[in-house]
């Protein structure tokens, strides 16, 4: 079986013009994704973890080494050479990104928020079939119904989260990036988010997912790996 | 039921392609001939001429909004007006796949080849919509001009056209019939985006469309601009100078400065990992 993902020699630096300075982002990263498997990363804050993943969705741009995703669409693609056009088609059709943070559009509800992800990933799927899923994802994540019809602003950070997560979700990403989901959560939401992380696994969604706590990694990963000052240390 | 179209579709090609467009004020002279002379900005520092545009290229994509930020006098303006055709370019291309399969320069073509052009193909809404509308007529009136300069002679159909659209727009239809200069800001602004929908314009061009409005105001245009993407498929090429609004609106973006076109990418690219020094001042700017 062909990896999904198989990152080659991935370093990644920040010059700061006005400070005139570099800071080491990641150093020669490799990891291989297979279908279906979730990878975690571990390490300590600013060790580089988000860097990978944010390299692999192209809001950051690498310096060095490769990113081979084996797209639907395009086949296999390097997508540190991708143009910003296939970029836009992947994050829209194939990868998933949920972080700790919402990004949602201001003055839109939570249930427009998910609808419109869905007629966004599915426009042929049409309206009445976006509603229906929209409804059925964020009953399933466990969003109360008076909620569906506020902005997001307001709700907690683990409901935030499931917004989050029913959104990208309801794209059914091919893989899909966690990036630090259970940050500056309670106990009982991150309990939820292993849940959700386990019920993804489950319907073999492929996962890359970075996290501080080790406790909430155990047993959850296929394959993990540790991070250190931007290097892959074990 | 999922998808069935997204796997098997190839990527579209451009709507709209602008190459090397470069416009200058003044003689020009050996020395700033060369592109890659070194300008005060962009004065040549030998015989002052302004170049505000230098080989910017862009493409925009079928139902895409592309940003364009960078600070006044950068030559975002300049370029909506060449595009637009209020500006003749110094050198360049314009094309669409609209116009004769894209082997056609627009630039090239005659003043009333442009004059249909600008009336059915692009939408062009101003900072200033002094500049777009005709303040002394009605809001209909507006809508009403735009769809006789594109050849429309049906009365009833032209009103009946304006309605919608000022309705889609947010501007209470008791108003249709007072003149723009009755109006706030930000309505004239939504009476300037109606007037530019009103040929059904494939092509969008919004030059700093919320610059001056208050917050509340510029949210509705922000909201509307967006939902006319949505539902009418519109492309838009939107230029401000606040990066705020550009994340909201552009999947793309590009930077200028001085004319040039220092940094393009996928706008969270820009706004999170931005490679050029002023990119890096203007999103620390950002509050």
């Amino acid at each position: 079986m062909n990896a999904l993902l198989r990152i080659e020699g991935l370093s990644k630096s920040f010059y700061l013009h006005e400070a005139g300075r570099t800071i080491c982002g990641c150093r020669d990263i490799d990891i291989s994704v297979m279908p279906g498997e979730f990878v975690g990363i571990t390490g300590r804050s600013g060790s580089g973890k988000s860097t990978i993943q944010r390299s692999i969705y192209r809001t950051n741009l690498p310096h060095a080494g490769a990113i081979w995703y084996d797209s639907m669409q395009f086949g296999l693609l390097d997508l540190t050479k991708a143009s910003e056009r296939q970029m836009i088609h992947l994050r829209r059709f194939e990868i998933g990104y949920i972080s700790q943070f919402l990004k949602a559009l201001p003055r839109t509800t939570a249930y427009d928020t998910v609808l419109q992800s869905a007629l966004d990933s599915s426009p042929e799927g049409g309206l009445e079939w976006a509603r229906a899923e929209t409804e059925r994802l964020l009953r399933h994540f466990n969003l109360a119904e008076d909620l569906w019809g506020l902005y997001p602003l307001t709700f907690s950070g683990g409901e935030k989260l499931r917004l989050n997560i029913a959104a990208a979700m309801i794209k059914e990403p091919r893989l899909l990036l966690l990036d630090e989901p259970t940050a500056s959560l309670d106990n009982s939401s991150k309990l939820k988010v292993r849940e959700l992380i386990e019920q993804l696994k489950q319907g073999g969604c492929t996962m890359l997912g970075i996290f501080h706590d080790l406790e909430f990694m155990e047993g959850l990963c296929d394959r993990e790996f540790n991070m250190h000052e931007g290097f892959m240390v074990a | 039921m999922r998808r069935a179209t997204s796997t098997s579709a190839t990527l579209e090609a451009p709507l709209l392609k602008v190459r090397e467009l470069t416009c200058s004020f003044g003689p020009g002279c050996s020395y700033c001939a060369d592109r890659d002379a070194i300008l005060e900005r962009n004065m040549c520092p030998r015989c002052g001429t302004i170049h505000a545009l230098r080989q910017v290229s862009l493409d925009v994509y079928p139902g895409e909004i592309i940003g364009i930020v960078g600070e006044s006098g950068s030559g975002k303006s300049t370029l909506m007006r060449c595009i637009c055709f209020d500006q003749q370019p110094s050198s360049g291309s314009v094309t669409t796949g609209l116009v004769e399969n894209g082997t056609v320069d627009l630039l090239a073509c005659s003043p009333q080849q442009k004059r249909a052009i600008r009336n059915t193909i692009f939408g062009m809404v101003y900072q200033n919509p002094w500049l777009g509308l005709r303040m002394d007529f009605s809001a209909l009136s507006n809508i009403a001009e735009q769809m006789i300069a594109s050849g429309n002679r049906k009365v009833e159909e032209m009103r009946t056209r304006g309605l919608s659209l000022l309705e889609q727009v947010n501007i209470p239809l008791r108003r249709a019939s007072d003149p723009p200069r009755e109006f706030s800001g930000g309505m004239q602004q939504r009476v300037q985006i109606a007037k530019a929908l009103s040929n059904n314009p494939p092509i969008l061009l919004l030059d700093e469309v919320t610059t001056g409005l208050d917050l509340s105001v510029q949210a509705k245009v922000l909201d509307l601009i967006l939902r006319l993407r949505r539902d009418l498929d519109v492309s838009m090429v939107v230029v401000s100078h606040d990066l705020a609004v550009i994340r909201m609106l552009a999947q793309r973006t590009s930077v200028m400065l001085d004319g040039k076109v220092i940094e393009q990418g996928l706008t969270d690219q820009i706004l999170e990992d931005p490679q050029e020094r002023y990119t890096q001042q203007l999103v620390h700017s950002l509050l």
